[in-house]
């Protein structure tokens, strides 16, 4: 067991080593960045979709008041170094629109259905999940075809850009944030059931590990922890090499993503940190004295449900402007007001998705004659 | 299936994206690589979010 966690361990080193060597220590520091994600939110289980299951189908609020955590921490020492450092780093800002509303709903059903968000459907495929192997598979692809739908959705009506910052300044809009946080983990407490109020030490140390890798993320490219662009430049570059030319999408013609399709993946940000993620639950997953029972195997129907969700998974990632970790997490982190919209539209997209996931997750017919 | 065996299929799928992309696209240039920190580099992030579209 012990030279096989060295084993891991070095192969984790390799990895981030040989990155810096083919695209540089900042790329090498990104990867190492997303294996720390990784190895936070699958070894110390600190999940999106799961928590707020639990809290509307079980009011068990301490998985989400953890999130909430996340967050203000990252936001205490995000909100500061934005303001002082304004050429050098960027928030994750959005303006709030329709068919950002629209896309984070459907995102929120789509995330209960297949089990896992943008963070965790990249985790679970790293950490040997099937149904998220499938639904990553799905979600490339979604992502993909989302960037070509972008300029519809983002047209539709909307309000202004606005911001924590733009409403109270710097210092103003972190006591903003922090204050409705707080009001937010308070109203959830006060739902919940119980003994399930109060997150356990695991998830508040995942809480403390996941704000500094987030604030390493922003210290290191410039730029909020995101998933869901990575994921759709892999997709493009995919219907590149298959024969698309999407030189004539409004997406995909605009400059800095003209410059992404045409370089190295390994200068892309996202795709670092998305890489190291699946590497760094893989290396929890084989760390572990067992890895774990397989998911249950689905009827051939449930399978290509699941790509489909995966599918709907990414494309609604774009048309919401990010997932639960780039218009979420960053979003609310780094001030944007759409990180509080996105939050309750796809809250309330998760209780519907609840109600799909047993028409999706079909399980496989039972041989004859095999125990129940 | 068992969990390695699903995890060894996503690590051999990025792993052969990311060889066939660095045939198709190259790897960076060493010369251009940029400070290991952008905060303190002087240079403003050129890196995409999914929060832009």
């Amino acid at each position: 067991m012990r030279a096989r966690r060295l084993g891991l361990v070095l192969l984790g080193l390799a990895s981030v080593g040989a990155v810096a060597l083919a695209a540089g220590p900042r790329a090498g520091l990104l990867v190492a960045i997303g294996i720390g994600f990784g190895l936070v939110l699958e070894g110390l289980r600190f999940g999106f979709a799961g928590p707020w299951r639990l809290m509307i189908a079980e009011r068990d609020a301490r998985g989400l008041i953890a999130q909430f955590l996340a967050i203000g921490l990252t936001a205490a020492v995000a909100f500061p170094l934005l303001a002082a450092n304004p050429v050098e780093l960027s928030p994750a800002h959005a303006p709030i629109g329709l068919g950002m509303l629209i896309g984070a709903f459907i995102f929120g059903a789509a995330m209960q259905v297949v089990m896992g968000c943008g963070s965790g459907t990249l985790v679970n495929a790293g950490s040997g999940n099937l149904v998220g192997l499938v639904a990553l598979a799905g979600f490339v692809t979604g992502a993909f075809l989302g960037t070509l739908n972008a300029g519809f959705w983002g047209a539709l009506p909307g309000l202004p850009m606005a911001s924590a910052q733009s409403l109270a300044g710097s210092t103003g809009g972190l006591l903003l944030t922090l204050a409705g946080l707080g009001v937010l983990a308070g109203g959830f407490a006060l739902r919940a059931a119980p003994g399930k109020r109060l997150p356990p030490a695991r998830l508040i140390w995942a809480a403390v590990l996941l704000a500094a890798l987030a604030v390493g993320n922003l210290v290191v490219s410039g730029q909020a922890w995101g998933i869901v662009y990575g994921l759709g430049l892999w997709g493009a570059k995919i219907a590149t090499a298959l024969g698309a030319d999407l030189s004539a999408t409004a997406y995909w013609a605009e400059p800095s993503n003209v410059t992404r399709l045409s370089q190295s993946i390994l200068t892309d940000v996202t795709s670092l940190t998305d890489i190291g993620l699946i590497l760094g639950a893989f290396l929890v997953m084989r760390g572990r004295k067992a890895p774990g029972a397989p998911v249950a195997p689905l009827a051939a129907r449930g399978w290509l449900l699941v790509l489909i969700a995966g599918v709907v998974l990414g494309y609604s990632s774009r048309m919401a402007l990010g997932c639960n970790v780039g218009a979420f997490f960053s979003g609310i982190s780094t001030g944007s007001l759409h990180g509080w919209a996105w939050f309750v539209a796809a809250f309330a997209g998760s209780a519907l998705g609840l109600k799909l996931r047993p028409f999706v997750l079909i399980p496989a017919a039972r041989p004859q004659g095999a125990p129940a | 299936m068992s969990r390695p065996k699903v995890a060894l299929i996503a690590l051999a799928a990025l792993a052969a994206l990311l060889v066939w992309d660095a045939a198709a696209s190259g790897l960076p240039q060493p010369f251009a690589f940029p400070a290991a920190l952008a905060l303190g580099s002087g240079a403003a992030p050129t890196g995409a979010h999914c929060t832009r579209n």
